[in-house]
């Protein structure tokens, strides 16, 4: 019987000719990564562990981002932890303030995650590698303390969900109109357990940065994992940010899927998801009554990549925010900040009357840099919508790509681009 | 322990880890710090109304959202000896194996299980039993595999044991 793409990721992985669904294997790590906030609780179990130090000092990514530059004390302690344990067991790639980004955007663009990869991270968003054709997996803080000890993971062969997506995007449909349009159609548990295995000629026209938020956001769907076939485009990423060679799998032509689901990408439109479920999903078009807004973020793990500053950019050039709006955007990480800079987008979005923050997941889990007061409403390109996640449990998120986020700043109330 | 017994606290679908323990609590890994603020944004009576040795039981896809292990971390430590859920999101359902909080996937159990029901789970044969209403279920039971670190009473003291 044939294997799907990340059944084969996992087979190889674990020194096997096939695995099945459902099948339990041990399989080696390439990449265990964790933030500021799940490494404290990872180093202290490990501190229980019988063993000698990290598996493999250049195979631990850590990377403090919830929390800093440190918010407040007991944060800035946690940092620390997470330092003197890097030190210690002189971790390659710790990433200080400075250096630093949002976890999900920085480790690609730092060339540590490639095709063929197993990833375990103790961060849900973990999955954001199946866009470079890697299988990566978010799990908490005692897998990830297992993984630095012993380099290795158990694992429950996913069965797969194939998402077959065909035709050029409809205009201002991005990776997360995409996204929120699949998790709209299958739920917050359409695809539990399972992995979301993308293909289709449509994927052409989807740029990596789109894939990133698109993968990113499969665990909003429950999934195991999200995964891309390893094209062109990806290779082309790869060898830019990488001195890694990639493994590239593709799926048997016979792989078995629990269901295949066909999306025409020219039909799509900008969709939001309202509170207080990312699938409580509506397009553009549907949104009939005026939702007035407080305050927009533009930026996170989901959408804080090149691609996405240059939309919201390119629809606040030479506009301003609405008055009372709040625009707080995010690059996710220091080299994007940069190319921003260097591209006039930073001075946009200052102008437009917004404001430009190191990179952070800050606001988006309402940890500080915009958390909400009661009944404050939120258009925000982050991934998350749940009851008081960004700050007061009356506040109301709704997630959306740049492009609605940007129209939506300028109008002060949900907007489509195509109205400013 | 093989056994959990205690009265039902019951919630509904998509009970998330932002409501089970929310972000702004999670500048401290303290299990009992952690623990005051258990269930707060979706439930502020919670605390006040649970026992140590209750046992929650909840819809669809319980755990879902982010991996922080703060969550089963939170709901073990204020006492809570059993979840029992039609699903569990696949990282919390990790997470509660790994740090030894007794979970129980079983849609049938959660139908006939209400508010305030004393509820008795024997792990070793998966069968939980509604004592108010005189019913009993079998649920899901472990992979021999997983029951092994349950047995070890987490992840670490399998890993150490091997």
């Amino acid at each position: 019987m044939g294997m799907t793409m990340t059944q084969k990721i996992l087979a190889a992985h674990a020194g096997l000719d096939s695995v099945v669904a459902g099948q339990l294997i041990m399989a080696d790590l390439d990449l265990v990564l964790g933030n500021d906030i799940t490494s404290p609780v990872a180093i202290h179990e490990m501190d229980k562990m019988n063993v000698e130090g990290v598996f493999n000092k250049d195979k631990i990514a850590l990377v403090p981002d919830h929390f800093v530059p440190n918010k407040d004390i007991k944060s800035a302690e946690h940092c620390k932890c997470v330092r003197e344990f890097a030190r210690k067991n002189e971790i390659t790639n710790y990433f200080e303030v400075g250096q630093m980004g949002i976890e999900h955007a920085l480790l690609p663009e730092r060339g540590l995650t490639v095709a063929g990869d197993v990833i375990i991270g103790a961060d849900s968003h973990t999955c954001t590698y199946g866009a470079v054709g890697a299988f990566s997996t978010g799990v908490g803080s005692t897998d990830m303390a297992a993984g630095m000890a012993t380099g290795k993971a158990w694992f429950k062969v996913p069965s797969a969900i194939k998402f077959v997506l065909k035709n050029k995007p409809a205009k201002w449909v991005s990776g997360k109109d995409i996204i929120l349009h699949i998790i709209g159609m299958i739920g917050v548990d359409g695809a539990l357990y399972k992995s979301m295995e993308f293909t289709g000629d449509g994927i052409k026209y989807l740029s990596m940065d789109d894939r990133f938020t698109i993968a990113n956001m499969a665990i909003e769907a429950g999934g195991k994992n999200g995964i891309f076939p390893v094209d062109d485009i990806c290779l082309e990423y790869i060898k830019d940010h990488s001195d890694r060679k990639p493994v590239v799998y593709s799926a048997d032509e016979d792989a078995e899927y629990d269901s295949v689901i066909e999306i025409d990408l020219s039909t799509l439109e900008p969709t939001v998801a309202f509170p207080h479920l990312p699938e409580n999903t509506k397009t553009i078009s549907e949104i009939k009554e005026d939702v007035f807004i407080d305050q927009v973020v533009i930026g996170s793990c989901t959408n804080g990549r090149m691609d996405d500053l240059r939309v919201a950019a390119g629809i606040l050039k030479g506009k301003k925010v609405a008055d009372g709006i709040r625009l707080i955007v995010i690059p996710g990480t220091q080299k994007i900040y940069l190319e921003a800079m260097e591209e006039g987008l930073l001075r946009t979005f200052i102008e437009a009357g917004g404001v430009v923050s190191t990179p952070t997941c800050g606001p988006c889990l309402g940890g500080y840099m915009g958390v909400l007061a009661e009944n404050e409403k939120c258009v925000s390109t982050t991934n998350r919508n749940f009851i008081g996640r960004m700050g007061h449990i009356s506040s109301e998120i709704y997630l959306a790509s740049p492009a609605v986020a940007a129209a939506s700043a300028i109008k002060g109330k949900i907007a489509s681009p195509e109205e400013v | 322990m093989n056994k959990a017994n205690g009265k039902v606290i019951k919630y509904g679908d998509n009970v998330d880890t932002d409501v089970i323990i929310p972000a702004r609590y999670l500048n401290s890994s303290d299990p009992k710090e952690l623990a005051t603020h258990c269930m707060e944004d979706l439930d502020s009576n919670f605390l006040n109304r649970m026992h140590p040795g209750d046992i929650m039981v909840a819809k669809k896809n319980f755990g879902c959202g982010s991996s922080r292990e703060h969550a089963p971390i939170a709901i073990k430590a204020c006492g809570i000896s059993c979840v029992i859920a039609e699903t569990f999101a696949r990282i919390f359902y990790r997470n509660a194996v790994n740090i030894g909080l007794p979970i129980i996937e079983c849609p049938e159990a959660v139908e006939g299980i209400d508010d305030g029901d004393e509820v008795e789970v024997d792990f070793d044969s998966g069968i939980i039993t509604n004592k108010t209403k005189g019913t009993s279920f079998k649920g899901q039971p472990f992979p021999e595999f997983m029951q092994k670190i349950i047995a070890c009473e987490g992840l670490v003291n399998y890993i150490n044991a091997k």
